[in-house]
């Protein structure tokens, strides 16, 4: 289907087109088109149960493993649609990572949690496993704190480390787009500031979709936001712009705390 | 004033019911150690029965008991898991499994005397295996799995979906998830479920009745289609059976006690295996 590629703009990562997305009988996303761009910092708003994590959960399929769950439309990633019949899920998910709303350590060491995702692809070397996650810990601003007890129990490990955990954990196996659904909703101000600053960090080298119900938080963070309300994708455009002068009614009415 | 003595009254019954509870157990425990304990002896614990056993010891039925609770937790073991983790991992939940779970609650429901009987007739005559352990085993097996089979789907349920997520989320496919972030966790839940499938498969009698247990055989199984002795069966056999019976009265509370403390050995080496799993397990 080669006339269904979008083989223009290499600045754009993914491109969404048509989304819609349904639970059983109830639809949750609304025919959802949008350009996601490479190396920056994407924000999803909007009041609870607009569907952002849906849509967020839709960019690497793990809306799939929930019972009854339907998509229709396309996401293009790289040009390659990720709802195409036949494409490889695992490979997907490498190549998009996750972090979740909650920090989900697995109730292993430091050093296990974030050695999973290489290990389940194969990497099996002993000194190229701690390699990697000297690097992800790095990379996560976690490796100072957590170098002397790698072979601790993450669960030891304070809210904001954990969280960081899992983003080294998610940084392990390379992904090119990072998915964060409301990475700091469960953190003190301090731990937010921190994965805000990490987050700076990151964006230079990979493209990150961000959830959140903080407001300043995206101003902060985003160069793009996205207003989603009902299903429905609202607006889109630069953060400045939709912050300042949003286009639409609905937007500025959400963002100046009118609702939501 | 009323509610509160109202109250005290409610306490002291639950209380004075509790250790009744506890009364009834320890009396068991106590009349079988004070009648058979001045019978065990090394003798009775490893040599073979004579004179229908009415002298001798029990080594067979010992040896017996433990090879059909080795053998049907082998047995029931993988299948009940393997049961558990298609049901809760994989199934789509609906009409579908929810006729197995009812399948599976009937099952538990069912009188071990017909499992016996099933067992005669399927693994005995139909599948030609005759009286012998690996029958027997099959019997218990399928007596055990319900419980053990409700347990591990409890103890999967217990993982957290977010590990489930987390996994998946960075590739893993959904065998590696379940085998590497949710099983290791579960174990600890499983082993409950055979813990109390142990206790049922060694004590019970019905079962065996039919399928493997031999009135008296002096001798020890060479192979899983020979016959053997059990330890429940062969105190029945004392207890009721026997010409002598009021004789051998010491003999048979001295088999009861070997099979409580088979039983609750078994057990105790579970609960502390399942302790020492459940220490590393936080979430």
């Amino acid at each position: 289907m080669v006339d269904n590629k979008s083989n223009t703009d290499p600045e754009v990562k993914i491109r969404v087109k048509d989304l819609d997305f349904y639970y059983g009988n109830v639809q949750a996303l609304f025919n959802l088109t949008m350009d996601i761009p490479a190396r920056k910092v994407t924000a999803l708003i909007g009041p609870s149960g607009c569907g952002k994590s849906t849509f967020l959960r839709a960019l690497n399929r793990m809306n799939d493993i929930i019972d009854g769950a339907r998509t229709s439309g396309s996401v293009f990633i790289d040009d390659q649609d990720i709802y195409r019949n036949g494409i490889d899920i695992v490979s997907l998910r490498k190549k998009v990572g996750m972090v979740f709303q909650k920090s989900n350590p697995f109730p292993k060491s430091v050093f296990d949690n974030v050695a999973y995702g290489p290990r389940i692809h194969g990497v099996k070397n002993r000194r190229k496993l701690a390699e990697i996650v000297e690097r992800s810990l790095i990379r996560a601003a976690l490796w100072d704190e957590v170098k002397d007890r790698l072979d601790k129990n993450a669960m030891d490990l304070s809210g904001g480390q954990q969280q960081r955990l899992c983003i080294a954990r998610a940084l392990a196996i390379q992904p090119e787009i990072l998915l964060m659904d409301e990475p700091a909703s469960a953190l003190d101000p301090q731990s937010t500031a921190k994965i805000e600053d990490l987050i700076d960090e990151l964006r230079r080298d990979y493209t990150i979709v961000i959830v959140t119900h903080n407001m300043q938080q995206a101003a902060r963070v985003s160069d793009l936001t996205a207003f989603l309300y009902e299903g429905y994708l609202i607006e889109v455009g630069p953060t400045k712009q939709v912050f300042t002068k949003p286009h639409k009614k609905k937007t500025e009415d959400y963002i100046t705390g009118r609702f939501g | 004033m009323r509610t509160a003595v109202l109250q005290r009254a409610t306490c002291w019954l639950m209380r004075a019911m509790t250790y009744f509870i506890v009364f009834i157990i320890a009396s068991i425990i106590l009349k079988i150690l004070w009648n058979g304990l001045p019978a065990v002896s090394w003798e009775f614990l490893t040599t073979m029965p004579r004179r229908s056993g009415a002298e001798g010891g029990i080594l067979p039925a010992i040896v017996g008991t433990l090879y059909l609770v080795v053998g049907t937790i082998a047995v029931a073991l993988p299948l009940g898991m393997a049961t558990a983790i298609y049901l809760s991992e994989y199934a789509k939940q609906g009409r579908f499994t929810r006729t197995i779970r009812l399948a599976i609650v009937t099952l538990a429901g069912v009188p071990s005397i017909v499992f016996g009987l099933f067992g005669l007739g399927l693994f005995v005559i139909f599948l030609g295996f005759g009286a012998s352990i690996i029958s027997g085993c099959l019997t218990l097996a399928c007596m055990i799995l319900p419980i053990i089979i409700v347990s591990s789907e409890e103890a999967l349920r217990a993982v957290p979906r977010s590990l489930r997520e987390g996994s998946l989320a960075l590739g893993a496919t959904k065998w590696q998830t379940i085998y590497k972030n949710v099983l290791p966790y579960s174990v600890s839940g499983m082993l409950t479920g055979s813990i109390l499938g142990i206790g049922r498969a060694a004590g019970e009698t019905a079962p065996i009745l039919l399928t493997v247990a031999a009135f008296y055989l002096p001798k020890l199984p060479r192979s899983i289609f020979d016959q053997v002795m059990a330890l429940p069966y062969h105190l029945y056999i004392l207890a009721t059976q026997h010409p002598e019976a009021d004789k051998v009265r010491p003999m048979q509370y001295a088999t009861a006690l070997v099979l409580l403390a088979l039983v609750l050995g078994v057990n105790l080496a579970a609960i502390l295996l399942r302790i020492r799993i459940r220490k590393k397990r936080r979430w």
